[in-house]
């Protein structure tokens, strides 16, 4: 009795997919029809704050711009993004927006979305392949460059950073989940950025994860291991505030015994970064929408754009933070 | 002599030893302790302090494992927990001490109905124990998820934040918890039947229940207590950064549990099991991650590490190993295995 309710269960559940596969073919080439732009964007998930600030604006610009969006969550798994991108391509979306999970992979569905003559657009994450045909341009961060701009203020400001005024400048490195882009550049990019400058030295160096938990577990191992920590450069907000936590359970004063220079800008980074517990921060721009919809416009129209658009980002100072922590979204 | 390395314990002991010489080696502060604030601070402190959270989900895990079961839902009913406390935090008047109460009181009785959900697949369903936990595994960060929107939620609350970060005359408030459930477990195992009832269904519940034991309760209450354990973990862990992250909180900690728990010399076939071993086993663990930054090893090669200082416990735990590695080389075994 059960197996037939079974069968006879999966024979409608089966068939009504077929209807919808059939159906949504002769739907979305009407829309294509009226001039009006659909997109499929196929996002990473909803891992953090930075996450899910990115979808709002992808969400709310592509109302804006009149643009009919197609989303999809692939909870960090490249097989649900690669089916999503699929499913867009039966669908004859006008063009394919996604951020890649991992790197690599990627070669297969991209080629049957240029077979099927839809443009791909990736935003925030790079994918690792040869053939750069395969997507129109890459819209995203350049995360060298913001491990740069930590390394040069750091620099800059370097006589303020000595905290203990013994010439040298021992920083501790947290730096992001191992092998992911973001603390592979970043750390690029500071350890470039400090390369001429003999007193500032990445005195110990180690993975927190990107959270809290383990930006504060790292920190409280350094406080121990190190000796005249003056900096902490974290690759991203959190670890920062774990850091922070960890520094004061240690009876220390963060922002005046040992400073904190992070990347990302949240709203908790900002409020910390406001309250001088953080003394720089370097912005990653999640509200890439806009941008997103311009160029998903310029593409449809078949106009030339630039292989690699950087996101407007920005750098915060403590006085800064505190203009504009009171409008900050994310 | 012999008696003594016959011992289940030497091993894992000896283990933690070696680690623990091998930090002062790189760091010769790594023993020192010092009042600050009116608490003792240090290097050792913070081992004990951040060994709360895993020794808790082992304590759930030995007693699971000991009924011949696994529960792998574990990391995700601590975020669930982490999430629901803080979600109520936040929610309701964030920095009363009462909050913190109410908040931690509904999310381990959130912990209660999600162990009750286990045990009821695993007792009265008979699923599988690995894949009827896989269930909640997956499905339980999702839930965690929901709670929290998906966002980070901080939360701003003295009590709360006690709990982890907390100290009782001048020892860490997460430890002595950990140490009390502990001391609770050992008490109700080991001085009423039912450890030895918990044993009996590990190793064999057939006969068991022929002889009168009432597997299915003890199954269902096993995997209750796990996820009670895991409740608490989760609410340490979260309070340990004032915020909650659904998606990091707790994750693979039922693996550091489990290790722990083999490493303490509990078998994963049920039956005999050892909550001192799991002690020593979180101990471990929690020693090993904070041998990492200490010595310096780069990001890129922890995971080896860890890995290979994992198996060398293994191997020499194992008398088969031992007898076989004392044929060709008979006595830099341990020195071996302190070194790599």
């Amino acid at each position: 009795m059960g197996k037939k309710t079974l069968i006879a269960a999966s024979a409608i559940t089966l068939s009504s997919m077929m209807l919808t596969a059939c159906g949504s073919d002769s739907d979305s080439a009407a829309g294509k029809d009226d001039g009006s732009i659909t997109m499929g964007f196929a996002q990473v998930g909803a891992e953090s704050g930075w996450r899910t600030a990115n979808t709002k604006s992808v969400q709310e610009s592509a109302e804006e711009a009149g643009i009919d969006l197609k989303f999809s969550d692939a909870q960090q798994k490249q097989e649900n993004q690669i089916k999503a991108i699929r499913s867009y391509i039966q669908q004859k979306v006008d063009v394919i927006a996604f951020s890649p999970v991992v790197e690599t992979g990627w070669d297969a569905v991209l080629q049957e979305a240029k077979r099927a003559k839809i443009p791909v657009i990736l935003t925030d994450r790079a994918v690792d392949s040869e053939d750069t045909s395969l997507y129109e341009t890459f819209l995203g961060s350049d995360f060298i460059l913001e491990g740069e701009k930590a390394g040069q203020w750091l620099v800059e400001n370097a006589a303020e950073m000595d905290v203990d005024g013994n010439g040298a400048i021992n920083v501790v490195q947290l730096e992001g989940t191992t092998g992911a882009a973001p603390a592979l550049d970043r750390a690029e990019g500071f350890a470039s950025a400090i390369k001429a400058e003999d007193t500032v030295e990445v005195v110990a160096s180690q993975t927190g994860d990107f959270t809290r938990d383990g930006g504060k577990k790292v920190m409280e191992t350094f406080l121990g291991s190190e000796k005249g920590i003056d900096v902490v450069f974290a690759h991203n907000d959190d670890m920062g505030l774990g850091a922070i936590e960890a520094i004061e359970a240690a009876g220390l004063v963060p922002g005046k015994d040992i400073k904190i220079i992070t990347v990302d800008a949240v709203k908790d980074g900002m409020a910390a970064l406001a309250e001088g517990k953080i003394s720089y921060i370097v912005e990653c721009n999640p509200l890439l929408g806009p941008q997103l919809m311009d160029l998903a416009k310029k593409v449809v129209d078949g106009e030339d754009v630039p292989e690699r658009v950087v996101t407007e980002e920005s750098t915060f100072t403590q006085e800064q933070a505190a203009d504009v922590l009171a409008d900050r979204q994310y | 002599m012999r008696k003594v390395l016959a011992h289940q314990l030497v091993w894992p002991v000896l283990a933690l030893v070696v680690l623990l010489v091998i930090n002062v080696v790189a760091t010769p502060s790594f023993f020192d302790v010092r009042m600050q604030d009116g608490h003792l601070f240090g290097s050792l402190v913070d081992v004990l302090r951040n060994s709360a959270p895993v020794l808790l989900v082992a304590l759930g895990m030995t007693l699971v494992i000991a009924t011949r079961g696994i529960d792998l839902s574990v990391g995700a009913i601590a975020a669930i927990a982490g999430a629901v406390a803080c979600t109520y935090i936040v929610g309701s008047d964030e920095g009363a001490a009462g909050t913190a109460i109410v908040a931690s009181t509904t999310a381990l009785g959130v912990c209660v109905l999600l162990g009750l959900w286990n045990g009821f697949l695993v007792a009265v369903l008979g699923i599988q124990p690995i894949i009827a936990t896989l269930v909640l595994m997956v499905a339980g960060r999702g839930l965690a998820m929901l709670v929290t929107d998906g966002q980070i939620t901080t939360v701003n609350n003295e009590l709360f934040s006690d709990l982890a970060s907390g100290f009782v005359l001048t020892l860490p408030v997460a430890m002595l918890v950990a140490l009390l459930v502990f001391g609770l477990t050992a008490l109700v195992t080991r001085r009423t039947a039912l450890g030895m009832l918990i044993e009996a269904v590990g190793i064999n519940p057939e006969a068991s229940r022929l002889a009168g034991v009432r597997a299915c309760t003890i199954i269902w209450t096993v995997y209750v207590f796990a996820a009670l354990c895991a409740g608490l973990a989760g609410l340490i862990i979260a309070a340990n950064t004032n915020s909650v992250n659904a998606n990091s909180l707790g994750l693979w900690i039922e693996l550091d549990a489990i290790l722990a728990v083999v490493i303490g010399g509990t078998s994963l076939a049920g039956g005999r099991f050892s909550l001192t071993g799991t002690l020593v086993g979180a101990l471990f663990i929690t020693t090993l991650e904070k041998t990492i930054p200490n010595i310096g090893i780069p990001s890129e090669a922890n995971y080896l590490f860890k890995a290979v200082v994992v198996v060398a416990v293994c191997l020499v735990q194992s008398p088969q190993a031992r007898a076989a590695l004392r044929v060709r080389r008979p006595a830099p075994l341990v020195a071996k295995a302190a070194v790599s």
